[in-house]
């Protein structure tokens, strides 16, 4: 427990820790006073959550040019062999799958069963909530919810529903909002009309053994 | 016809997409496998590269991971993230990779002693704001990654973990099986490190979202 100011060297110590939000909340306390007077503590901290900001963007992640195309080949291949070598039940089932998403399998696919093997107690991913509260401060692209500690230039916030900033093009935050963040990105799947085609092309080149 | 027409009949709201998939492909469906981890391909890859440092290598080594994934989907537990269960895959497959290839690999190898947690900040430049479309620019993610290539191993491996991959702490302990301590310390670390390598670039105009702004000119 902290019962006093915290100097600069214990703020360096506990920033990351600060940012996960791991901190107790004396400690934060003591942080959040310092840093209100410290401009070099600060500059850490604001460093790191851009830091921690920039890296955690997608675009970050160039890959080899083909490298889908490639991946995507192999498996097809994989999957070729290991319907082979399974019993005929799972052959006929690949035609019937390409037909499923051919005609319209999206829609089948949203009312499909739980699998069998989900826990009791696992609950069901949810998209984010339309009527979420979210703050968006100035100057920034993302929208977080209240609290989160990747918030830049806190002072100046804005309260709005999630629905709101997402019609405004704010983006969620991928740590605070993480929970809803990779179903809702597939509930939205396919986001054209281009990746519907080149899926159902795809199971075409499978079923033509292409 | 007869499964499908059951499974038509048994709504259930707040079913995902993800999760059908992964029922599908578990009775079967191999072929829709590759939809399953399409939107995972990218850091698939990321974290394959984070611990081997060389593309092929780390391409080759996404494949396997995938491949491996693939023939063990029927043991996926919906109680872990989908994405969380591929990293992990991933991050094994890339280690044994690494063990194997030991002897050949030019890194050195940094494990030598506990990690340093006094690690102070050099660079104080103020570096608030950063406008996200810095990233749309290519000079500016090549700088990134640069710095991000020059930590040592195990602060690389930890950050692009939990911050690339955005695994929590605990994933990203079980993953390269060390103490959830050792990921706090070598995170603080990485981040401050990464921090002082890049908050000069910020100074330098890095990240600019305007370079000429305000009638300056640069000529």
């Amino acid at each position: 427990m902290v019962d006093e100011a915290v100097n600069c060297e214990r703020v360096w110590h506990e920033v990351s820790n600060y940012l996960e939000g791991e901190v107790d909340a004396t400690l934060r306390t003591a942080m959040d006073e310092h840093l209100k007077t410290c401009s070099r503590c600060r500059s850490v901290l604001d460093g790191m959550r851009n830091v921690v900001e920039l890296y955690g963007d997608e675009r970050m992640i160039e890959v080899p040019a083909g490298f889908g195309r490639r991946l995507e080949k192999r498996l097809a291949q994989s999957a070729r062999v290991s319907s082979k070598r399974w019993s005929s039940w799972s052959a006929w089932l690949v035609p019937v799958a390409a037909l499923l998403l051919i005609a319209g399998g999206l829609r089948v696919a949203q009312s499909w069963r739980v699998n069998p093997q989900r826990s009791e107690h696992a609950q069901p991913p949810k998209g984010i909530p339309p009527d979420l509260t979210v703050v968006v401060a100035a100057d920034t692209k993302l929208f977080h919810a209240p609290g989160c500690d990747l918030i830049h230039n806190a002072q100046n916030l804005r309260t709005l529903t999630a629905k709101q900033a997402l019609e405004e093009g704010f983006t969620p935050c991928p740590r605070c909002l993480r929970k809803y963040l990779e179903t809702s990105k597939l509930e939205k799947w396919p986001h054209s009309e281009d990746e519907f085609q080149e899926s159902a092309e795809y199971v075409d080149d499978l079923k033509h053994g292409r | 016809m007869a499964e499908a027409n059951a499974v038509l009949h048994n709504p259930e709201a707040g079913k995902t997409r993800e999760q059908d998939l992964i029922a599908r492909v578990q009775r079967g469906q191999n072929e829709l496998f590759y939809e399953l981890v399409k939107p995972y391909e990218r850091r698939v890859y990321a974290a394959a590269l984070a611990i081997l440092r060389n593309e092929s290598d780390a391409e080759d080594v996404a494949q396997e991971a995938m491949l491996k994934a693939f023939a063990n989907i029927r043991q996926f537990r919906a109680e872990s993230r989908f994405s969380t269960w591929l990293i992990q895959i991933t991050v094994n497959e890339a280690l044994m990779r690494r063990r194997r290839e030991r002897t050949v690999t030019m890194e050195p190898i940094d494990d030598r002693g506990e990690e340093q947690a006094d690690y102070a900040p050099r660079e104080f430049a103020d570096w608030r704001e950063i406008p996200s479309e810095a990233l749309e620019r290519k000079e500016v993610r090549q700088k990134l990654a640069a710095a991000l290539a020059s930590l040592d191993r195990k602060y690389r491996e930890v950050f692009v973990l939990r911050d690339v991959e955005h695994l929590n702490i605990q994933e990203t302990a079980e993953a390269l099986g060390i103490s959830v301590a050792s990921v706090k310390t070598r995170l603080l670390r990485a981040r401050l490190m990464l921090r002082d390598l890049l908050a000069g670039g910020w100074e330098r105009g890095w990240f600019s979202r305007l370079p000429f702004e305000k009638g300056a000119k640069p000529w």
